[in-house]
């Protein structure tokens, strides 16, 4: 399972990855393995108030509908629009392609309820015992 | 007779399988006050007794007369073939009929359904079908919602009141905002609705032809709607779009109707038949089973529900709408309907109606008294003052053996003398006729 040394996790199997005061969120390789082949992604919209573990996106698969939560408080300042026509990339690249949005992030001491790589590792590693 | 079919001793066995002493324990959560104190049921009847009684009621109603009242639904014919095929057992005895591996017939009837809908409104998607026009009006003002994340919503007045009605019924408990908006000389009211357009406007809802049997091409309050972020749904007449301007051809974003007048009997309370259709780009959030069209794994047609994730049993409590059924049967006989006409047939029919209420604006305008109101165009409903009070002239014209419409002052204040008149394909030269004497005779007594 891929968990890449720069981001930070949460329970639910979301990703943020901190650059300056932004957030760019997403969803991990473990939660993209579970759900199967994602036909649809419903992306906030921009300018949305995100609030720490609330909603904010859902995925589609075949046959399920998963909820995904904010991983930080802040306003959506870019959502990936790739992801309309193309809700594979999160399939194919989690981390990268399949980024969902971009918030300016309003609490930087949320980032204490997070995730290292490690402890998500060990996690994630627990669940798939 | 009793109609439930376990025995006493298997109900004793069903309960002690879960540990419950009596049926009564089950409902024990439920706080006393909110329990009924009594179903109020009469005794039993033997068959024989059932059937007079039916009988007796439906003695009251008056089915001889000769029909000119519309309000949203329409005396059409029906033809033969919709029963007979309608009523085939593999249609009329099926239950949920979703199950593609042993569904493929109804799968394939409600995606033509759902064809038909899409040809005859012109926008890109539609579901299987909804409850009637009131629920479909409803679950649009729903999706508009969603879709802006808006909450207040301009309602036309000229929309049916039946409907306006189901729709404030329906969102008593949701933070949903109504603004409603007047109709002058028969058409919406342009001005009152920019007024109340906002960007927390999150629809505009108007209806063509509207109650007052006007039609109307809504492109401006589309055109107006669309830079303030809001959405336009419009109830529409189907026959009408035979010859009418679609929903499409305005830019309107979701349309709704009354599929009644598609090959179902007129019945006091339905089943009808509403319908909805919606931009391809709206149709995550659209109510509902859709039927879709694909392959099997050999490469052949087939049909299967599709966007299933938008429906509560997968999406639970966000799900798009708490809808889970359809008017199946009643899409059944719309699209066995609109197959029967085809295209061409449509637009016949769309022009007959026409044709037949113009001649009778032509033939009651002449009555001494009756003016016809000719500030707008109409399809085959037009509204006419009378120089009575139109309940009054009702009550007469039952006698002379016709509905002959309906009294506007019934939903609008200060109308009493104002009568509503439907004409379909059905009412003969002869019909329009008599109606018109009747008429006369009954104003000059």
């Amino acid at each position: 399972m891929n968990v890449p040394e720069d981001l930070l996790y949460t329970k639910d199997h979301e990703w943020a990855r901190i650059e300056g005061d932004n957030a760019v969120i997403g969803i991990t390789d473990f939660a993209q393995d579970s759900l199967g082949d994602i036909t649809f992604i419903d992306l906030p919209k921009q300018g949305a108030e995100l609030k720490q573990s609330e909603w904010c996106a859902t995925v589609e698969s075949v046959k399920a509908a998963s909820d995904v939560y904010a991983p930080l408080s802040g306003q959506v300042v870019k959502v990936n629009g790739e992801l309309a026509e193309h809700p594979e990339l999160v399939n194919k690249s989690a981390y990268d392609k399949g980024w969902f949005a971009v918030i300016k992030i309003s609490d930087m001491s949320q980032k204490g309820k997070l995730m290292s790589p490690a402890q998500y590792k060990e996690y994630t590693e627990g669940l798939s015992k | 007779m009793n109609y439930i079919p376990h025995t006493d001793s298997e109900k004793e066995q069903m309960l002690d399988a879960i540990g419950v002493k009596s049926v009564g324990e089950l409902f024990e959560h439920i706080l006393p006050e909110l329990r009924p104190k009594s179903f109020d049921l009469p005794a039993g009847r033997s068959e024989f007794e059932v059937i007079e009684y039916l009988k007796s009621l439906g003695r009251k109603n008056s089915s001889h007369l000769t029909d000119f009242i519309g309000g949203g639904f329409y005396d059409h014919y029906i033809p033969s073939a919709v029963d007979a095929l309608a009523g085939r057992s593999e249609f009329y005895t099926a239950y949920t009929p979703y199950q593609p591996e042993c569904s493929q017939g109804w799968l394939q009837a409600i995606y033509e359904y759902q064809t038909v809908i899409c040809e005859l409104t012109g926008l890109d998607v539609s579901n299987a079908s909804l409850y009637d026009g009131g629920t479909a009006l409803y679950e649009a003002a729903m999706m508009a919602v969603r879709l802006t994340g808006r909450k207040k919503i301009i309602v036309d007045s000229g929309v049916n009141l039946i409907y306006r009605t189901m729709l404030y019924t329906y969102t008593s408990n949701l933070c949903v905002e109504f603004v409603e908006t007047p109709v002058v000389h028969g058409q919406s009211c342009r001005e009152d609705i920019y007024k109340h357009l906002d960007d927390k406007t999150a629809a505009v809802i108007v209806q063509n032809p509207n109650f007052f049997g006007a039609v109307d091409d809504f492109s401006d309050i589309v055109r107006q709607s669309h830079k303030s972020g809001a959405l336009v749904i419009a109830s529409v007449y189907p026959v009408s779009l035979g010859m009418l301007k679609t929903p499409a051809e305005m830019g309107v974003d979701i349309a709704t109707g009354e599929g009644q007048s598609m090959g179902i009997p007129l019945s006091f309370g339905g089943p009808y038949l509403g319908f909805i259709a919606v931009k391809k780009e709206h149709m995550r959030q659209l109510p509902g089973r859709i039927a879709g069209a694909t392959v099997d794994k050999d490469g052949k047609r087939g049909f299967v529900l599709t966007l299933q994730a938008r429906e509560q049993h997968i999406r639970r409590e966000r799900a798009t709408s708490n809808i889970c059924s359809n008017e199946a049967l009643c899409a059944l006989r719309a699209l066995i309907y609109s197959s029967l006409l085809g295209k061409e047939g449509f637009r016949q029919l769309a022009s007959m109606n026409y044709q037949k209420a113009e001649f009778a604006k032509k033939v009651l305008s002449k009555i001494k008294g009756v003016e016809v109101k000719r500030s707008s165009p109409t399809f085959n409903e037009f509204t006419v003052c009378l120089p009575i009070n139109a309940d009054e002239a009702v009550c007469r014209m039952i006698d002379k053996g016709f509905a002959c419409g309906f009294p506007l002052g019934r939903f609008y204040k200060g109308l009493d003398n104002y009568l509503l008149v439907a004409v379909t394909e059905k009412r003969s030269r002869e019909e329009i006729m008599r109606f018109a004497n009747s008429l006369e005779s009954v104003l000059c007594a």
